[in-house]
């Protein structure tokens, strides 16, 4: 799509209201989803705000993929509307005095057709929304009107797509209806996208590249996979978001109803999945599924145990449970044990143990 | 039977063109400063509001005794008349449409300033994300999401300048087909006594009046949306 130099995201803002101050320098990848994640009042909001232009008062540095939208420095200052940028907000937003349709066009009709690289049929489809083209808003469910959101969004055919909570309004049945179609967004979308949220699971499914926010600061920011294997990837979280691993179906057993999938450092047995060899599939492993051993166990019925070095040991919100950080290989691991069994075993950095995964999640 | 004369018909005619030359004015004068009052976070917004609002706490005399001056051949807006060469704008037709204007001013910014306000800043920032310029903005979604305050606006506006009496008397006098409006002639009527075409008269303002009011709180909903008091 996009053959130049692409330099991803160069961001520096400063932004205070009253008592909080918003101070955060980053550099962000130029592809991918990355996730701003944090609890209500870290700043992640007015970040994205600051990113679409529409905090005139902030100051600071932007540049997204060579393109320069602020510089104090310089005194440059692109305002929003003239920024490449789709936005979606945790309420779609959707215009009521028009039908989706007419939302759907609003944008698109205000590009130039040399610019657009959705198109209308595309971006319908994608998200479903051909069935409901002459409603009115108010005549859309909630997932409805966020799909609608997005589809708008997409139409502009933006260089960058910020996106604030856009489940967090819903239900959880909704949640599940419009997730299949932001993973969708995640394999088909070429352009950077920056997603707010305080859901680990929305983080898991979706995220690439995390950026942790509080109190107005950068407090972490790295690839997913290896943020989620820190033992204080998400601190303050009481529901661990688990790691991440990326997969890729090797073979199948239909006779014994399993798959196997395999990725840096070992491989899995799950029940039996659709999906041809070589097939992506990303899946999520809970601490508290992740036991441990100091010799591999035979009589078990766990299928998957696989070899892995312990890294460090850290606490837990629970007196009596410890978060053991693991490596299989390049893959890390988070194990939930008893403070019981980490004495009794001697777990210690450096010990070479047995993990066994006794559920996979599948996220894709 | 109607027993309105020629010139009972010519203050309608007369009162119905005035209402609707100030109503056209004021939408397009007052929506702007509607919408500056509603977005502006300058200190001076309370000062000019209160201007706005004057004229619902004075007496319409001390309004049109201003005017009156103000428009005379020694006041300012006289000074420029004169130099324009349009002369002296009391007792006309065009000195009673400014005046009426001012006069009405606060029926018609309120409520549109109310939609401003109402309709928030998330309608125009997402127009902005979806490259709408501040002007495309303001007539593709900030009017069309405020046409109800816009309607009420209008009609609040219209009707308001049909019953107006003091302001008349003052700025416009007596002078028939350029200044002698409805209310002004139930005025000679009385003074006349010719009831019965007062009584005319009056009714067919009494049932206007209640009309347009039935249409706002009738149709909108049950909702209040008239300007106090």
């Amino acid at each position: 799509m996009n053959g130049g130099a692409s330099d991803g995201i160069q961001a520096a803002f400063t932004r205070s209201f009253g008592d909080f101050m918003l101070q955060v320098e980053l550099t962000l990848p130029a592809r991918g989803v990355t996730i701003l994640f944090g609890g209500s009042g870290c700043g992640k909001t007015t970040l994205l705000r600051c990113v679409a232009g529409l905090e005139p008062q902030a100051r600071g540095y932007l540049s997204v993929n060579g393109e320069v939208w602020q510089d104090d420095a310089s005194g440059r200052f692109v305002p929003t509307h003239k920024r490449s940028i789709g936005y979606v907000l945790q309420e779609a937003a959707l215009f009521p005095h028009l039908s989706v349709r007419q939302n759907l066009e609003f944008g698109l009709k205000r590009i130039p057709p040399g610019e657009r690289r959705t198109s209308f049929d595309q971006a319908v489809d994608l998200l479903g929304m051909r069935p409901l083209l002459e409603r009115s808003p108010d005549k859309l469910s909630g997932g409805e009107q966020q799909r609608a959101g997005m589809a708008r969004a997409l139409l502009t055919s933006p260089r960058l797509l910020l996106m604030d909570e856009p489940l967090a309004a819903l239900d959880l049945p909704l949640k599940r209806e419009i997730l299949p179609y932001l993973e969708r967004l995640h394999d088909e979308l070429e352009i950077p996208v920056l997603y707010v949220t305080h859901s680990p699971d929305e983080l898991a499914r979706l995220g690439d590249t995390l950026v942790l926010l509080s109190a107005g600061r950068v407090t972490g920011q790295g690839p997913l996979p290896d943020m989620l294997g820190r033992l204080d990837a998400l601190p303050g979280f009481v529901d661990d978001p688990g790691v991440v691993w990326e997969t890729r179906v090797s073979s199948h057993d239909p006779a014994e109803g399993l798959t196997r999938l395999e990725f840096a450092g070992g491989g899995l047995w799950v029940p039996l999945r659709n999906g041809g060899l070589g097939s992506r599939l990303r899946c999520r492993v809970l601490p508290s599924d992740v036991s441990l051993t100091l010799a591999r166990a035979e009589d078990t019925s766990i299928l998957n145990i696989l070899p892995a070095t312990v890294l460090n040991v850290g606490g837990t919100a629970d007196a009596g449970q410890v978060m053991v950080q693991l490596a299989i290989g390049d893959t890390p691991l988070l194990a939930r044990i008893t403070r019981r069994s980490l004495q009794k075993l001697d777990i210690r950095p450096g010990v070479p143990v047995f993990a066994q995964i006794k559920a996979v999640a599948f996220l894709d | 039977m109607l027993t309105l004369d020629v010139n009972d018909l010519k203050a309608i005619w007369l009162s119905l063109k005035l209402a609707a030359l100030v109503t056209s004015l004021l939408l397009v004068i007052g929506t702007p400063v509607a919408w500056w009052l509603a977005r502006t976070r300058c200190r001076f917004k309370g000062v000019v509001e209160s201007v706005v609002a004057l004229p619902l706490v004075l007496p319409p005399s001390v309004l049109g005794f201003y005017m009156l001056l103000a428009m005379g051949p020694n006041g300012p807006v006289g000074a420029i008349t004169q130099a324009l060469g349009l002369g002296l704008l009391p007792f006309t037709f065009a000195g009673l449409a400014v005046t009426s204007t001012l006069y009405s001013m606060p029926f018609v910014i309120q409520p549109i300033q109310n939609a401003f306000v109402a309709m928030g800043s998330r309608p125009l920032e997402a127009a902005a994300t979806l490259r709408a310029n501040p002007w495309d903005s303001f007539f593709s979604v900030a009017l069309p999401l405020a046409k109800p305050g816009l309607i009420t606006a209008a009609v609040i506006g219209f009707a308001h300048t049909i019953g107006e009496f003091g302001v008349v008397l003052m700025v416009g006098g007596n002078i028939p087909e350029k200044t002698r409006v409805i209310s002004v002639q139930i005025y000679d009527h009385v003074e006349a006594l010719e009831y019965t075409q007062a009584h005319w008269l009056s009714g067919l303002m009494v049932a206007f009046a209640f009309l347009v009011l039935l249409l706002l709180y009738g149709l909108g909903g049950g909702k209040p949306k008239v300007p106090g008091p």
